[in-house]
């Protein structure tokens, strides 16, 4: 399991897979949006917590199709579903493989994009802490959602669709936890909420990801 | 005599095909009188003029929108435990049926709520987590229509509405905690303290007994056209084999 994480891990850093992609992709949706809706300070700072998840909420999305489609076309997923390995822990390394490509560089990357954004520097710590704890359950509902689209072939668009329901939960309490961390207000019952949202996503979805592909597999 | 024969798809055919004109019938009936009762012989609201009779096709609508999700996730679950194929294929037949009902909601609401409180939409709890449910329904018929084996797109789509309705609970608490509510409470409920007044009671219950026939006789309807489909395709593949 952890063979299968740093190849998945080498193969996005070194084949030129989503890694630069996704943070390039967040930072870009975060320059447009001020483009889009002008420079004025305060409107910015109110939409910050909002933008900055939803952007997230995309570039997690991008690198979501290539999860299983690569291993499947060079035949590589038939050879982990035959390994000794079960498929949720497949999935869980996936999941993992993933969460370190995209959504912890988003974290890190964060309080940039922060700035740019003119979100009160009361927001900043939140702003880290909730795509921290957020992230890895946007991971595990896009394994989800890629297990289910693995076998089909324009699977992106379908993906998406699929997902992006899926995700209302986690940009609601995430951007939540913002919004009142930024104004002052007490910001942990949301920030619980979505911890608990990402625990259970972790806890549970690789087992659906898992059933997914055993159904495409078959 | 269990409730498993039904899911030999020659039995279904025949209970359906003999309870689908009384359920249509039913249907027919109870919607006429529901609405006509409703629109015609109901006073107007005090406040809300004749504005108010769009409840008796509001509340029905909303009701079966969510109803049937909870009906597809059953048969969901039947067909992954019993694999009986009669299951996969009512799920499938009733979540167009759930899409329309859920639009229906949200565009008589949308009507409504225009001269009452004076815009189309608000992001309103209720309203929120209706229109995540119609992007659920979305979700779900699309990736219906795009798996090709019919084995394994019933396998998927279940998966999808039981994942898809842990989500969507959550969805539904999640705009509770996002943003307070314009719309009211419950229009009906067993304590009866908050129901609407008995003007206004009688004709929606007659309404909502017209839209559960009138599931029941889409869905049974469109369940035996998705068998037949079935019969023919494998009909031609023998033929073809043969």
């Amino acid at each position: 399991m952890t063979a299968l994480f740093w190849r998945d891990l080498r193969l996005a850093l070194r084949a030129g897979g989503g890694f630069g992609l996704g943070l390039a992709f967040f930072f870009i949706v975060a320059v447009l949006v001020p483009l889009g809706v002008g420079p004025e300070p305060t409107t910015l700072a109110r939409i910050a917590p909002g933008i900055c998840w939803v952007a997230a909420l995309l570039a997690s999305l991008l690198s979501l199709d290539r999860l299983f489609a690569l291993d499947q076309e060079d035949g590589s997923l038939d050879l982990l579903a035959t390994a000794p390995l079960p498929l949720e822990s497949v999935a869980t390394a996936k999941t993992a493989a993933h969460w370190v490509t995209t959504g912890l560089p988003l974290t890190l990357a964060s309080p940039v994009v922060a700035m740019l954004l003119n979100l009160p520097a009361a927001g900043y710590p939140w702003l880290v802490a909730a795509l921290f704890l957020g992230t890895p359950a946007l991971s595990a509902i896009g394994t989800f959602g890629a297990a289910l689209t693995v076998g089909l072939k324009r699977g992106g668009l379908l993906l998406s669709l699929l997902v992006l329901p899926l995700y209302i939960p986690t940009l609601i309490f995430g951007a939540e936890v913002v919004r009142r961390g930024a104004v002052g207000m007490t910001a942990t019952p949301p920030l619980i909420l979505l911890a608990g949202i990402t625990a259970g996503a972790i806890g549970l979805l690789p087992f659906a990801s898992a059933a997914a592909l055993r159904m495409n597999l078959r | 005599m269990s409730l498993w024969e039904y899911a030999n798809p020659k039995k279904f055919m025949e209970t359906s095909g003999r309870i689908l004109p009384w359920a249509s019938g039913l249907a027919a009936v109870a919607l006429c009188v529901g609405l006509v009762w409703g629109f015609f012989f109901t006073p107007d609201d005090y406040r809300q003029g004749s504005t108010v009779k769009i409840i008796y096709i509001h509340v029905p609508s909303a009701m079966m929108a969510i109803n049937i999700w909870v009906m597809m996730l059953v048969t969901s679950l039947i067909w992954l435990v019993r694999r009986h194929h009669v299951s996969a294929l009512a799920a499938k037949a009733a979540a167009p049926i759930g899409l329309t009902m859920t639009l229906i909601a949200l565009a008589t609401g949308a009507l409504w709520g225009q001269p009452m409180w004076g815009t189309w939409w608000a992001w309103d709890p209720r309203l929120t987590s209706f229109l995540i449910l119609c992007l659920f329904y979305l979700g779900y018929m699309a990736l219906w229509q795009a798996i090709d084996n019919p084995d394994t797109a019933a396998d998927l789509t279940a998966v999808l509405c039981l994942v898809g309705s842990v989500f969507a609970l959550l969805s539904r608490y999640a705009v509770n905690f996002w943003s307070q509510g314009l719309h009211q409470g419950a229009s009906l409920s067993l304590d009866k303290k908050e129901n609407v007044s008995d003007v206004f009671y009688f004709p929606l219950l007659v309404s909502i007994a017209g839209f559960v026939a009138l599931f029941v006789a889409l869905m049974l309807l469109r369940t035996r056209t998705e068998i037949r489909g079935r019969r023919l395709r494998a009909l031609m593949a023998r033929q073809r084999g043969a």
